[in-house]
């Protein structure tokens, strides 16, 4: 068996697997829920300034019949007193000693009430901060959240208040909703910040209510932009973390992964990327603590079959096979084969080909059902034909170089070869 | 032993005869279904539709809450398309042909999707279809089945006026009067009609009879055109002794007697023999064994290989508990004024014949059956007499016509079951659209689809 044990800046977990800042960590009552269920830490749901909340609170993208492709909310930080979150951390603390406890922050913008909110979370006992840079709405009209990750100068600001009185390892959560997060993180690691997470949620219009015409979550005939999350932004996030996980200088630091992680091989992939850890929230949400468990198990069985014996061993592995274009192998070519005994004549690649592609694919009609053959001098590899297959293996991608050897695109035009050929 | 009715209780028969393949409750249900499809590419199941009809289309259009879109998707092509949602022999057509059956999964349940579709439309009288401006014709239709209904509704929509000429006192044809009762209920088959003809412009008159209330000739005089959609009717006979015997009744009429005076009026036997092993060998077999015979015995002259039902058909026969015997061919009705006895001959496989199945070969055993009632399910031949009294060329009383319907009496057209002998509800449908277009033809008028 593989060791999943995590180590991140000292803070340890039985598992990498953490839940994110976010409504399942508010409270002790949920927080003991997901350690019992097997969760290996938590960030507690951002304590700060006072707030007010507003009913509705979500809403959700939908696709193809499945339920909450992405998610979207317009809840605020927490809305219980401090002193009852206080209390309650360092009640988790001391019931699961073993397990992360990481604690969010985002306190008003000055240097004060950085360091006395500060001083009393780490009077509970808890192993780390999150530093809330990231939240897209409600607190960015106050100056506070993606208001202060926005900006690389207010973010490193905050981070050097923090790290003025911090005693215990300090996390700063990037947001998306800018053009690149590397400025804001370059910053705040030169502020100080022990490690990064990202993403926070992106800003979003989930959907239209076509009876009401008003966008949803719907608050009294109206609607704010809210913060998009879940299995719809995992490409995005995972974007992101790579630029991250490449800089020279924020890939000095840990980072923790965060972004429509729903399953271990999400889990897999951001730790590829260079995360250490990761943090879930819009997969409890919709399925409950319970999901842990295959999380664990099938990290486990694929480390076992890939070899690796902890989380260090692949931790980044992929981060420098993500290149620049220019940089890319021009003599490379694969062509798509269509295996004809796994084919159920779907027409699916052939009309997607045909319409929107090389037209590439062609169709020997017959009833009920037609052939489909790859015109391989047409075929330009473009893999459309293989990703929209319903059946696995069915269509393959087969490897036809052009050459033997490694060209790219400087290369090419230094040399003066053909363009536009296809 | 005794042949008597009302053997059941109203609750016994409403449990008999319920529906047999219950739709989606609600939408949510049917989108689940709907997400399944793949959504094919010139589809399978759309080819192996006798109306062709835009199944991955209208299957999308539930997946994406447009459920008169739908609907309409599926009336364009087969306006008895909620009919056919019940009867058809699917597992022989589009979901028989559906790609998931390639990957060893159930197929999509076509046939219910359509259902949800157009009977939602029905529910709410979703008018799908106007009408164009008169056109100045008239055409009269003998039929009201699913071949004369699918003519005319294709030629009011053309601005044709249309007039049904109908021998029972409602209409649907053999989907009303031909089907067992546990596919389509009267009422539904009432409702189904209802809604066709509401587009207008189409009268039915019912209760008139070609060859007695009304003739070919005056037809031809009196309107620009006429569609014969007249069926076959008349019961096979097996032509062995017996056969006139009380007690022998052929399975048309059994289910036209249950579909027309309802369950508790129509007697049936304790032991019942069912000759045949067609799809309306199967109507009458299960329908005698919810009705409350004892024991219901189908009696079949080939093996289960070349047997003419669909597998579905006949797990719904086994699962009723009806027994089967293969390589049987009745010789003899035996009684004292009354069925006793069936004599049948054990038959073996011989040279395939001209539809490619081995033919049964007597080979001069036999056994019999103690049974007090037999109902002759060994096809239905052609109105051959009132056929060739009207002077149309006809094989055997089936009407010659052209694959567009025209026959060779000028200005008169025919389709369904009295061309081709006896085919599917969908197969009519097809062919009262061929017939409409190509009377539309013969009018000087263009077929251009409403939309």
């Amino acid at each position: 068996m593989a060791d999943i044990s995590s180590n991140f800046l000292g803070i340890k977990s039985p598992n990498p697997f953490w839940l994110a800042s976010a409504p399942p960590t508010d409270k002790k009552y949920n927080v003991l829920r997901a350690f019992e269920a097997g969760w290996g830490g938590v960030v507690w749901k951002t304590l700060g300034s006072q707030v007010k909340n507003v009913s509705s609170r979500y809403s959700a993208v939908d696709f193809n019949g499945g339920r909450v492709m992405g998610f979207n909310n317009i809840e605020l930080i927490s809305d219980r007193p401090l002193e009852i979150n206080l209390k309650e951390i360092e009640e988790c603390v001391k019931l699961f000693p073993d397990r992360a406890m990481v604690v969010s922050l985002m306190a008003d913008n000055d240097r004060k009430s950085w360091h006395e909110l500060i001083k009393k979370v780490e009077d509970t006992g808890a192993h780390g901060f999150e530093l809330n840079f990231g939240c897209p709405h409600g607190m960015t009209e106050r100056g506070m959240g993606a208001a202060v990750g926005q900006d690389p100068e207010i973010a490193c600001m905050v981070v050097e208040w923090v790290m003025e009185a911090a005693t215990i390892p300090v996390i700063t959560k990037l947001t998306p909703n800018v053009h690149s997060v590397v400025p804001t993180g370059r910053s705040v690691v030169k502020a100080g910040t022990h490690a990064l997470s990202l993403i926070n949620t992106i800003q979003s219009v989930t959907g239209i209510d076509l009876d009401t015409l008003v966008p949803n979550p719907y608050v009294a005939g109206k609607s704010v932009f809210g913060g998009y999350c879940g299995p719809a932004v995992k490409p995005i996030a995972l974007k992101m973390l790579a630029t991250i996980a490449q800089d020279e200088l924020t890939r000095t630091v840990p980072i923790s992964g965060i972004g429509g992680i729903s399953t271990w091989k999400d889990a897999v992939e951001f730790m590829l990327l260079g995360a250490s850890n990761v943090q879930v929230c819009t997969a409890a949400m919709k399925h409950g603590f319970r999901i842990i468990e295959d999380m664990c198990e099938g990290l486990n069985n694929w480390m076992d079959e890939k070899g690796f014996k902890t989380l260090d061993d692949l931790i980044g592995k992929s981060v420098n096979t993500l290149t620049h274009w220019e940089e890319l192998d021009i003599n490379y070519h694969h062509i798509a084969n269509i295996n004809q005994d796994k084919c159920i004549h779907c027409g699916l690649c052939y009309i997607a080909c045909e319409d929107t592609s090389h037209q590439s694919i062609n169709l020997e009609y017959g009833k009920p059902y037609n052939t489909y053959t790859i015109k391989e001098e047409e075929c330009v590899g473009c893999n459309l034909c293989q990703l929209i297959c319903p059946v696995e293996d069915c269509i393959t991608m087969v490897e036809h170089r052009v050459a033997p050897e490694y060209i790219n695109w400087i290369e090419w035009q230094k040399r003066g070869l053909p363009l536009n050929d296809h | 032993m005794a042949i008597v009715n009302n053997r059941l209780s109203n609750q016994q028969y409403e449990a008999n005869f319920a529906d047999i393949h219950p739709p989606f409750e609600n939408i949510t249900a049917a989108q689940v279904e709907a997400n399944r499809c793949l959504f094919c590419y010139d589809a399978p199941c759309t080819k192996s539709c006798p109306t062709s009809i835009n199944v991955p289309k209208f299957i999308k259009q539930i997946a994406t809450d447009n459920i008169k879109g739908s609907a309409h998707t599926i009336f364009t092509a087969n306006i008895m398309g909620a009919g056919c949602s019940k009867v058809c022999p699917v597992e022989k057509l589009c979901e028989g042909a559906c790609v998931y059956n390639l990957l060893e999964e159930e197929p999509i349940q076509i046939a219910r999707l359509q259902r949800y579709s157009t009977e939602k439309a029905m529910e709410k009288n979703w008018q799908l279809f106007q009408r164009k401006a008169p056109a100045g014709k008239k055409v009269a239709i003998v039929g009201a089945g699913p071949a004369g209904l699918s003519c005319a509704h294709i030629l009011s929509r053309e601005g044709i006026a249309v007039t049904i000429y109908e021998k029972e006192n409602r209409g649907g044809g053999l989907m009303t009067y031909g089907i067992a009762a546990y596919k389509v209920t009267p009422q539904f088959c009432e409702e189904e009609v209802n809604y066709i003809l509401s587009i207008g412009g189409i009268e039915v008159k019912y209760n008139q009879e070609l060859g007695s209330t009304i003739s070919l000739d005056d037809l031809r005089k009196n309107y620009d055109a006429v569609y014969l959609g007249i069926g076959v009717g008349v019961a096979r006979q097996l032509d062995i002794p017996g056969e006139d015997l009380p007690g022998v009744e052929d399975a048309i009429s059994f289910i036209y007697n249950i579909r027309a005076n309802g369950y508790p009026a129509v007697p049936v036997g304790d032991k019942v023999a069912v000759i045949g092993m067609g799809m309306t060998a199967i109507d009458a077999a299960t329908q005698a064994k919810r009705l409350g015979a004892k024991e219901v015995t189908m009696v079949y002259r080939r093996t289960e290989a070349e047997k003419p039902c669909t597998q579905v058909e006949l797990d719904i026969a086994r699962l009723d508990g009806c027994k089967i015997i293969w390589l049987a061919a009745p010789k003899e009705i035996k009684g004292n004024g009354k069925v006793e006895q069936i004599l049948c001959s054990v038959m073996e496989l011989g040279e395939p014949d001209a539809s490619g199945r081995r033919s049964p070969v007597d080979t001069g055993k036999t056994f019999s059956l103690e049974v007090d009632m037999v109902i002759k399910a060994a096809g239905q031949v052609p109105f051959e007499e009132l056929v060739s009294g009207s002077g149309l060329n006809n094989n055997n009383g089936r009407i010659v016509a052209g694959k567009n319907g025209a026959t060779n009496i000028k200005g008169v057209f025919a389709g369904g079951d009295a061309v081709n002998g006896g085919k599917e509800v969908v197969d009519a449908v097809q062919a009262g659209k061929d017939g409409a277009k190509a009377i539309l033809g013969f009018l000087g008028l263009v077929y251009e689809p409403t939309t």
